[in-house]
């Protein structure tokens, strides 16, 4: 792997690590597998590209996305809660509407960002090299977020969120509503995947209706990588774990994506299978380590 | 204190399994009461408080509490006025969250939650002096996660997030059943301690029988959702498990004598 290439999967560990953070808050914390990610990220970057085009501050367009994917989230969250359709199912209910949705914001399956203002521009106006650019710019994004993540988690509503997802009927006892704890949630997670999607879409010059497409199958890897290897112990450090856990991933990716054996080399289109080995791997490591110590 | 007006609940209603529930319950407790209930399984007891609790809402019926209201209440909006410990002490705390926490959420009960800090140093102290009460050496471990705690721990940190915002009723559902007799023995002394010291209205359900003489001001036992004896004051200080069995099977023959008559 050289070096441009560590540092590209880096630059992509920290803006998808945003999305990861997201997920991290469903899926761990609301115990809510949430599918609706698939179609937010995009969702997030047809909003951004959208109002890029038309003229609005890049950096407003963000807080669009961000909003947007609030919105696509809370949906999935009112379905299920209010009326009661499985999570599971709610979600991707959600997901396939938002296909058809990111294609209308778009009037088209993709937007080019080429010849207009990004949130890049502010970095490499001041001479600084393109590619250092984007690992400025995500790292700054991902650190913001993760700050506001842990400190919004340890707020009175953060706890209850962390209650609701690990013991509802208590905090419904202790008078918190946890269908709206949980629109909010949900909410909120996919407003972080939208964000998420909005910077990929304008650092890579365009948003595409496609680029959505295993975005939870990442995220669950990465969640999973960032706990086994830096461990959940404290709210602050699984948050921390997870945005890691993304950065950790994206490297396994590009180093596996690298390799050669003989003649043999991963295609970009072997991703999906490299994905899924690599969450195998996380998942079975802990119950291999337990049981070789045990021995 | 609380009222109950003619409550009536089905489950299931209009199918095979349909079960009726509360039948016409009528019931008053007076503030600082401490009641126990008793009654074989399924006999409404737990429906009887997850019905005050708005856990479902009554066929027909009002519930008042403290004069108001609160029949179309949802269980949330209902927490400020009341207090829950279950059976299962696994149910009354968070296990991922810490001692601390859990009382911070606590002593939020009932109240909007904002963006201020979860846990306050300030309420620290006051978490510790609480903790020190039940003398499980808990003060020390703050930052302990709940989970790490034993089921009886558990249960005695339950029992003290119940009352830390004194509620208008404090119900208890068997909250000593799943322990071990001598756990059980501490978190029933504590919970005397509790009632009497912070002069709770209670509804305390247990299968006991011992308890419920011993135990508070007033006992009811329920039959098929309904109220089948109510003993308070020297009726209840004379009873014996012996006469309670007695009137229970009395109570329980003179019902199958006018079914009977009823049905013949």
């Amino acid at each position: 792997m050289t070096l441009y290439a560590a540092l590209g999967a880096v630059e992509h560990g920290m803006v998808y690590g945003i999305m990861v953070i997201g997920v991290y808050l469903t899926f761990r914390i609301l115990d809510f597998p949430d599918l609706t990610v698939d179609g937010s990220l995009p969702l997030g970057a047809a909003i951004s590209a959208v109002a890029i085009t038309g003229g609005v501050n890049p950096y407003l367009s963000l807080l669009l996305a961000l909003a947007g994917g609030f919105i696509a989230g809370m949906v999935t969250a009112i379905l299920n809660t209010k009326f009661k359709i499985l999570h599971l199912l709610a979600s991707i209910l959600t997901m396939i509407a938002l296909y058809s949705i990111n294609i209308r914001i778009m009037s088209g399956p993709n937007v080019a960002l080429l010849g207009v203002n990004t949130v890049f521009d502010a970095v490499t106006g001041l001479g600084i090299p393109a590619h250092y650019a984007g690992l400025l710019i995500f790292g700054t994004f991902a650190g913001l977020v993760l700050g506001f993540i842990i400190w919004f988690m340890g707020t009175e509503i953060g706890q209850a969120i962390l209650a609701t997802g690990d013991n509802p009927q208590m905090i419904r006892s202790l008078g918190v509503n946890t269908d709206a704890v949980i629109i909010l949630g949900v909410g909120l997670s996919n407003g972080l995947v939208a964000l998420s999607g909005a910077l990929v879409a304008q650092n890579q010059g365009a948003a595409d209706v496609g680029m959505g497409i295993g975005t939870i199958v990442a995220g669950l890897a990465s969640v999973i990588i960032g706990e086994t290897v830096f461990g959940c112990q404290t709210m602050a450090r699984a948050f921390i774990a997870a945005l890691l856990g993304s950065i950790v991933y994206r490297l396994a990716i590009a180093l596996a994506l690298g390799l050669e054996f003989g003649g043999f080399r991963f295609n970009p289109s072997d991703l999906n299978l490299i994905t899924a080995i690599l969450v195998i791997g996380a998942l079975i490591t802990p119950n291999l380590k337990k049981r070789l110590i045990a021995r | 204190m609380i009222r109950l007006k003619r409550i009536v609940k089905y489950f299931h209603k209009g199918s095979v399994n349909e079960v009726f529930a509360l039948n016409n319950i009528d019931l008053h407790l007076d503030a600082g009461d401490f009641v126990t209930v008793i009654g074989s399984n399924g006999a409404g007891k737990s429906t009887l408080q997850n019905c005050i609790a708005g856990g479902f809402f009554p066929d027909s019926g009002k519930i008042f509490i403290s004069g108001q209201d609160v029949t179309g209440w949802p269980e949330f909006r209902r927490a400020g006025l009341i207090s829950r410990v279950f059976q299962n002490p696994l149910l009354g705390t968070c296990p991922s969250a810490t001692i601390e926490q859990n009382m911070a959420l606590a002593i939020l009960r009932g109240r909007t939650r904002g963006l201020a800090r979860g846990v306050k140093s300030r309420d620290r102290d006051r978490f510790r002096d609480e903790l020190q009460q039940l003398g499980l050496g808990l003060e020390n471990r703050l930052l302990d996660k709940v989970g790490l705690l034993s089921g009886g721990q558990r249960q005695a940190l339950t029992m003290l997030m119940a009352t830390m915002i004194k509620p208008e009723v404090l119900l208890l559902d068997e909250h000593i059943a799943a322990l071990d007799p001598k756990t059980a023995g501490q978190i029933l002394g504590l919970t005397q301690e509790i009632v009497k010291g912070r002069k709770l209205t209670t509804l305390m359900i247990t299968h006991n029988m011992k308890h419920a003489i011993s135990l508070g001001n007033r006992l009811l036992m329920l039959h098929q959702g309904r109220v089948l004896l109510d003993l308070r004051g020297r009726d209840k200080e004379n009873l014996t498990v012996k006469d309670l069995l007695e009137q229970f099977y009395t109570a329980q023959g003179e019902e199958l004598v006018t079914d009977s008559l009823l049905l013949g």
